[in-house]
């Protein structure tokens, strides 16, 4: 007995040195992805060119190309693609549901349809999409809490309710799209989701927000992590539980609505970083938000990559190629949870 | 210290707590005994504040509950409630870290008067050769030590316990029982705890508090409450109760047919 328990002890955290190993290779990723993202496409450009391209304002093809272009787009997918695992880890986290994810419990089709009502009916406040995309995540967010939480909310059952709400405003959003169906054409590539022809007008539009929404996920990692001791524990630890779930639901429908103003509806990002990353390195929420920003900054700009330059020249939508990879891996998760294994 | 004054609590029509008195005295470990459904967990969870009670008031070292600040009630009050096992990543020593947040001012390191807390709360649960363990690596008696460790990193004046040892076999529920009578000899923690076993509860508290339907109906030392008479009212059953030098402890005959 005293043997084992000798033999068990460890020095140090056993999950430290993956931790380390997982944000180096994330951040190195991430740059790489960005590098290449630069470089390639109809135009081919060298590491010294690229430099040349972001540092000197001049008029040459590569200022055109890079600054103009592509950086800005490389920018907004790693805003993005942080905003949504963001949003997927904290709500994994607070739903204490491994399947929670912005796309599957319906806020990202709440700020879809704010947005498409904004761009055909009432194109003259095109400014007021990020606030309008918000303000639709957090009321389908709000909606599928009170119908799925109150009285005990079960991971079956936020899937359940989510589904049932994203039909209902999927239809909205079809019935608006039928309604207007002559100014439809502008909303079409958003709907599929993708970052084609963002520039920096959309950095300028998405940067703040991003940033901040961001920034205070980071402090608010304290709480969560509180929410994950259970509700009652939380209580006696001397948190307003209702009050914090409810903010970080608030929280998490910013980030998705940040995201789907500028890139529409791209999936599973915030269900399949969040998760993949906490196979790997646990559910402690200090190290698994700040990664899940990383990862899904990462998946974004790499896939987006990928969907414009591989399908040459027909520019994939970058969510449609997600939902691709995704689709699969989420009936893989499904598979895994059934086999008994429901590690939220 | 802690008093329980007229408590009502209706969970629904079929189901409430009745005019609730309790006194508890420092330094007394009580147990709550009683059978399935008559409001054990629930006068528990209404003592931790979890639950608001209609009627009545808990008054902790003559502070009435309802006017302690959410920040200070930590330091009055730890619980453990029901085995709860989220599968969380963390290590034995990150999850004690956890009763020291309440005292802890914004984020990062704890400070070092409350990372002396946590060495002693990991001490004296004969934890710290296991504080870098993961959770889910632990056995179910660990695990639960680890939690009290938590609690116990309150420092709190009252511990509450609800039902610390199901699902443990039964080498772990005395290990976990020793260690709540550790706590309460070694620091004078009052403690408060709900039990299944009739016969550990004798034999581990100060006093038994018998409910049913929501009341209680014996309240006293172990010698006093354990009786046929007792057994037949409460649980429907015959039973013979022994004494011998060191306590008093019973053992099931049958179910009786009526009543």
């Amino acid at each position: 007995m005293v043997a084992v328990q000798q033999q068990a002890t460890t020095p140090t955290h056993p999950l430290a040195k993956k931790r380390r190993w997982t944000f180096f290779l994330l951040v190195m990723l991430l740059i790489v992805a960005s590098v290449a993202s630069l470089m390639i496409g109809p135009v081919r450009f060298s590491l010294a060119e690229i430099w040349h391209g972001l540092t000197v304002a001049d008029h040459s093809l590569e200022r055109r190309i890079i600054w103009e272009l592509r950086f800005p787009r490389v920018l907004v997918g790693v805003l993005v693609g942080a905003c949504l695992a963001v949003a997927g880890a904290i709500l994994q986290a607070i739903m204490r549901n491994p399947l929670a994810d912005p796309g599957i419990i319906g806020v990202s089709s709440g700020a879809g349809i704010a947005a498409i009502a904004i761009m055909i009916i009432f194109p003259a406040y095109i400014t007021l999409l990020p606030l309008a995309a918000f303000l639709g995540a957090l009321m389908t967010a709000l909606l599928i809490y009170f119908l799925a939480w109150k009285g005990g909310a079960t991971p079956v059952k936020i899937v359940l309710v989510g589904v049932a709400v994203n039909a209902i405003v999927g239809a909205g959003t079809n019935a608006l799209m039928l309604l207007y169906s002559d100014r439809v054409q502008a909303a079409l590539p958003w709907l599929s989701g993708g970052l084609a022809g963002v520039g920096w007008s959309h950095v300028q539009m998405i940067v703040y927000y991003a940033v901040g929404a961001i920034m205070i996920s980071m402090f608010s990692v304290k709480y969560i992590r509180m929410l994950r001791l259970g509700d009652d524990v939380a209580k006696l630890l001397g948190q307003r539980v209702e009050v914090v779930r409810f903010f970080l639901i608030v929280l998490s429908a910013l980030l998705a609505g940040i995201a789907v103003s500028v890139s529409g509806l791209i999936g599973f990002v915030g269900l399949v970083i969040p998760h993949i990353l906490r196979l790997i390195i646990g559910s402690d929420d200090r190290f698994l938000v700040p990664a899940s920003a990383i990862g899904g900054a990462f998946i974004v700009v790499f896939a987006d990559m990928i969907a414009r330059t591989v399908f040459d020249p027909i520019e994939l939508p970058v969510g449609i190629l997600l939902a691709f990879l995704g689709g699969p891996f989420f009936l893989y998760l499904i598979q895994r949870n059934r086999k008994g294994d429901a590690r939220a | 210290m802690l008093k329980a004054e007229n408590i009502q609590f209706v969970r629904n029509p079929a189901f409430s707590l009745k005019d609730i008195q309790l006194n508890i005295k420092k330094g007394e470990v009580i147990s709550l005994i009683g059978p399935n459904g008559s409001g054990k967990s629930t006068l528990l969870r209404v003592i931790a504040n979890l639950l608001k009670p209609e009627q009545g008031h808990i008054i902790i070292d003559g502070q009435n509950l309802k006017t302690i600040a959410k920040k200070d009630f930590p330091k009055n009050l730890a619980m453990l409630p029901q085995m709860n096992d989220h599968m969380l990543d963390l290590t034995v020593g990150e999850l004690v870290e956890f009763g020291r947040a309440p005292f802890q001012r914004g984020i990062g390191r704890l400070s070092v008067e409350n990372q002396e807390i946590v060495e002693w709360a990991l001490e004296v649960t004969g934890l710290t050769h296991m504080r870098n363990r993961l959770l889910p690596g632990l056995s179910g008696g660990e695990r639960q030590r680890a939690w009290i460790a938590m609690a116990v990193a309150q420092r709190s004046k009252v511990l509450l316990l609800d039902e610390p040892t199901t699902y443990l076999d039964i080498a772990h529920q005395m290990e976990v029982l020793e260690l709540v009578k550790y706590l309460n000899e070694e620091f004078g923690i009052t403690i408060i705890m709900v039990l299944h076993d009739i016969n550990q509860a004798a034999t581990y508290s100060d006093r038994l508090i018998v409910m049913k339907a929501g009341q209680i109906r014996y309240d006293g030392i172990p010698q006093c409450v354990l009786c046929k008479e007792m057994f037949q009212t409460i649980f429907n059953i015959d039973a013979e109760v022994h004494n011998n030098h060191d306590g008093v402890y019973f053992t099931p005959l049958r179910r009786r047919r009526n009543g």
